[in-house]
C-alpha cells in the first residue's frame, strides 16, 4: 500500500460557495422555523398531549443514530486493523461529529424551554437515561475529536488504536443509550423492550454507512478523485450486511411482541391496520428502504454501478427516516393500554376511544427544523473537508490496496 | 539646593467622578436590596415530611353519568380554564387545540370486552410510589415530594416531554401556548410540563381535601375520597380496608397513590 496523501476538497470556488449558500439557506430556514416555534409555542406544530415527540425527533434521532454509525468506517480501520479502511477514517470521524451536531441541534431546539439548556447541563438525575445521553453525546464529540487528532498529527499516531478502540466502545454505548430512551419506556407497548438497543445499533451501522458512502462518492466525484472497485465494493457489501442486520432485528422485535397476547393489537397496528404507519412501514422502510437497496447491492450487474450503489444508499436513508417515523410517531399514536381487557368508550383526553390511534400531522416548521439539522451537518462536513486534509487524494485500487490482495 | 516651587495642581475630576458614581450606585441598588428582602416571603416553617402519604380512593360505582363537576372544579382551582386557544378559528385548528390544551383530570368511560360491564371514572396523575416520570426526567424537575405528591418543578423543567412518554396514565400535559393569565397558586408557563399535584397549594396552606373531591361531594356523589394513606385511623384508609380496590395498570407495580373501586 502506498502512502496515503490527503488533500483539501478542491471544488471550484463558484460551485463550492454555491453549495455552501444552498446549505446555509436550508439551515437558515430551519433557524427561522425554530424562532417561530419558540416564539409561538408548540401549538403551531402538529404535536399534542398524545403525540408529544414529533417530526423534529424523527430527524434528530436519525441524525444521532447515523452519527455513531458513520464512525464505523474509522473503527474498522483502526480497531480491527483493516488497512483498506484507513484512508477513509478521517472523513468517517468528521462525519460522525457533523451528524451528531446536526442531530443535537434539532433535539435542543425542539425543547419546550431551549433557553434552559444550561439547566440540562448542570442539573442531573442519573436515573434518567436522558441524563446519561447528555454525557454520551458530549463525550462522543470530545473522543472523536481526539481520535481525529491522533490520525492527522504524527505525534498522535501511536494512540490511534487505543483511542479508536475507546471511541468504538463509546459509540456502542451511545447508540445503546439512544435505543434505550425507547427501550426503557415501560408505559408504551411499542417500546418497553431491550431489543430497541441492538436494533438502534444495527440501524446506526446501516444509516451511518449509507450517508458516509453518499458523501464520499459525491465529494470524490466533484473534484475528480478516483475510487477503486475494491474499496467501493467492500463498503457496498458491508452496507448490505448492515441492512440485513436491521431486518433481522425488526423480525425479532415483532416476534417478541407477537408472542405475548397483550401485544397482538400493536403488531396488527404496525403491520396491517395502522394507516400511514403501516404504509410507511411496508412500502418505505421495508420495501423501498431495505429490500430494494439489498436487491441493488447484491444484484450481479447493478451492484457494479456507482450510480446504483449511490441510489441504494439514498433509499436506505429514506427508509431510515421512515423507520424513525414509524417507531417514534407510530409508537406514540398507538393508544396506551390503560385498561387491559376493556374498551374505552369515552374520554376527555383522547385516550384511544374505541382503540383509535392518536392523530398527528407534521407541520411545516417541524419539517424545516429537521431538514435544517441535516443542512447543518452537511455544512460542517463541507467546510471540514474544504479546509482540512480529510479526503484521500485517491482511493484507486492501486493506491490503497496491496497488489497481491486485489481480486476484483 | 533647589526646591520645587512649581507645585503641580492635582486633578480632582477623577475623584469627583468616582464619588458621584458611588452615590448613584448606592441610590440605585439600595432600594432593590431592601425591597428584595421584604419581598422574600417567610419560608414555610415546616418541611414536608414522609409522615403522611397523600392519596385517593375513587369509587367508580358512584361516578354519575353526565357529571363532570370534578373536571370543572379542577380547571377552576388550577387555572386551567384560563387557557385560551392562541389563534385560528377553523374546525381543524380547534380540534388540534383541544388535544393540546392542558388537562389534569378527565372522565373516562370503559366497557369490559367480555362482560360488557361499563364503568365511569376520573383519571389523573396516580401519584406513584415509583413514578416512571421521575425516573426518566433528565434534570430531576419531575419529582416526588416526601408526602407522596408527584409534581413538576417549573424552574428546572426544560420541556423535553420525556415524562409524558414515560407516564403510563397519560396524566401529563405540555403547555403549547404563551400563557397570559394564570393563578398565583398554580403557576404556568409555555414550554413546561404539568399535571395533577393533588392541589398542592392546599396541602401547603393546610386546607383539607382537593378541589375535585370537594366538587364530587358537593354533587352528592362522594366518589372521590382524599386522605392520608399512612393514617390507619383516617377515613381514606378505613374505607380502603373495607372496600375492594385496585390500581390502574397494577401490572407495572408502581404502587399508585390513587386507588379505584368498582372498575
Amino acid at each position: 500500500m502506498k502512502r496515503i496523501v490527503y488533500r483539501e476538497w478542491r471544488l471550484a470556488p463558484q460551485r463550492y460557495w454555491g453549495l455552501l449558500a444552498i446549505l446555509a439557506v436550508v439551515a437558515g430556514l430551519g433557524g427561522l422555523a425554530f424562532a417561530y416555534m419558540e416564539h409561538e409555542g408548540h401549538w403551531v406544530t402538529g404535536m399534542t398531549n398524545q403525540v408529544v415527540w414529533g417530526t423534529p425527533h424523527v430527524f434528530a434521532v436519525f441524525l444521532i443514530v447515523a452519527a455513531s454509525g458513520a464512525l464505523n468506517v474509522a473503527s474498522i480501520g483502526s480497531v480491527f486493523g483493516k488497512t483498506l479502511y484507513k484512508p477513509l477514517a478521517r472523513l468517517s470521524g468528521l462525519l460522525a461529529i457533523a451528524l451528531l451536531a446536526g442531530g443535537l441541534l434539532v433535539l435542543v431546539l425542539d425543547l419546550g424551554r431551549p433557553d434552559r439548556l444550561v439547566v440540562a447541563m448542570t442539573t442531573y438525575n442519573f436515573r434518567s437515561i436522558f441524563a446519561w445521553n447528555i454525557f454520551l453525546y458530549t463525550g462522543f464529540m470530545v473522543i472523536v475529536i481526539a481520535y481525529l487528532w491522533t490520525m492527522v498529527e504524527r505525534k498522535g499516531h501511536p494512540y490511534t488504536k487505543p483511542v479508536g478502540f475507546f471511541a468504538f466502545v463509546w459509540r456502542l454505548a451511545l447508540t445503546t443509550g439512544t435505543g434505550s430512551i425507547f427501550g426503557f419506556l415501560v408505559a408504551r407497548q411499542a417500546y418497553d423492550t431491550a431489543v430497541m438497543a441492538p436494533l438502534f445499533i444495527a440501524m446506526s451501522f446501516a444509516y451511518g454507512l449509507a450517508i458516509f458512502l453518499l458523501i464520499l462518492l459525491f465529494a470524490l466525484d466533484q473534484d475528480g478523485r478516483p475510487i477503486g472497485k475494491f474499496v467501493l465494493f467492500r463498503l457496498r457489501n458491508l452496507l448490505g450486511i448492515f441492512i440485513g442486520a436491521v431486518l433481522f432485528l425488526v423480525v425479532i422485535y415483532f416476534l417478541t411482541k407477537l408472542y405475548g397476547a397483550k401485544n397482538y393489537d400493536l403488531v396488527a397496528f404496525y403491520l396491517a391496520d395502522g394507516g400511514i404507519y403501516t404504509i410507511l412501514f411496508w412500502f418505505v422502510w421495508i420495501l423501498a428502504g431495505s429490500l430494494f437497496p439489498l436487491g441493488i447491492l447484491f444484484h450481479p450487474e447493478l451492484s457494479k454501478s456507482r450510480a446504483w450503489i449511490a441510489s441504494a444508499c439514498g433509499l436506505t436513508v429514506v427508509g431510515g427516516l421512515a423507520s424513525m417515523y414509524v417507531i417514534i410517531i407510530g409508537g406514540q399514536a398507538f393508544p396506551m393500554q390503560l385498561f387491559p381487557g376493556k374498551t374505552i368508550l369515552e374520554s376527555g383526553f383522547y385516550d384511544g376511544v374505541g382503540g383509535a390511534a392518536a392523530a398527528y400531522a407534521p407541520s411545516l416548521p417541524e419539517i424545516l427544523l429537521g431538514i435544517g439539522g441535516v443542512a447543518v451537518a452537511l455544512l460542517i462536513t463541507a467546510v471540514g473537508i474544504r479546509v482540512l486534509q480529510f479526503l484521500p487524494e485517491s482511493l484507486a485500487d492501486r493506491d490503497v490496496v496491496d497488489h497481491h490482495v486485489v481480486r476484483v | 539646593m533647589t526646591t520645587n516651587k512649581h507645585k503641580e495642581r492635582v486633578d480632582t475630576s477623577r475623584r469627583g467622578f468616582l464619588g458621584a458614581a458611588a452615590v448613584v450606585t448606592t441610590v440605585t441598588v439600595a432600594p432593590g436590596v431592601v425591597l428584595h428582602r421584604l419581598a422574600v416571603a417567610e419560608p414555610r416553617s415546616e418541611a414536608v415530611t414522609s409522615d403522611v402519604r397523600w392519596g385517593m380512593l375513587i369509587d367508580s360505582t358512584k361516578c354519575a353519568e353526565g357529571c363532570d363537576a370534578c373536571v370543572t372544579a379542577c380547571n377552576r382551582e388550577n387555572g386551567l380554564d384560563l387557557q385560551k386557544q392562541p389563534k385560528g378559528e377553523d374546525a381543524d385548528q380547534q380540534k388540534k387545540w383541544d388535544r393540546q390544551a392542558a388537562k389534569w383530570i378527565r372522565i373516562v368511560k370503559v366497557k369490559d370486552n367480555l362482560t360488557g360491564h361499563e364503568s365511569r371514572l376520573p383519571m389523573m396523575c396516580q401519584h406513584c410510589e415509583h413514578p416512571p416520570c421521575v425516573d426518566v426526567c433528565p434534570t430531576g424537575a419531575s419529582f416526588k415530594r416526601a408526602d407522596g405528591i408527584v409534581m413538576v418543578d417549573r424552574h428546572t423543567c426544560i420541556g423535553c416531554r420525556y415524562c409524558m412518554m414515560a407516564c403510563p396514565y397519560k396524566a401529563r400535559s405540555f403547555i403549547h401556548e404563551t400563557v397570559d393569565t394564570k393563578l398565583t397558586r398554580a403557576p404556568r408557563g409555555k414550554g413546561c410540563v404539568e399535571s395533577c399535584n393533588l392541589c398542592v397549594h392546599r396541602r401547603d396552606n393546610g386546607t383539607p381535601s382537593t378541589a375535585c373531591a370537594d366538587a364530587c361531594a358537593a354533587q352528592g356523589q362522594g366518589a372521590i375520597l382524599f386522605g392520608d394513606l399512612k393514617d390507619p385511623e383516617g377515613p381514606l384508609m378505613k374505607k380502603l380496608t373495607t372496600l375492594s380496590s385496585r390500581q390502574i395498570r397494577e401490572d407495572l407495580a408502581l404502587d399508585t397513590g390513587v386507588r379505584y373501586a368498582g372498575v
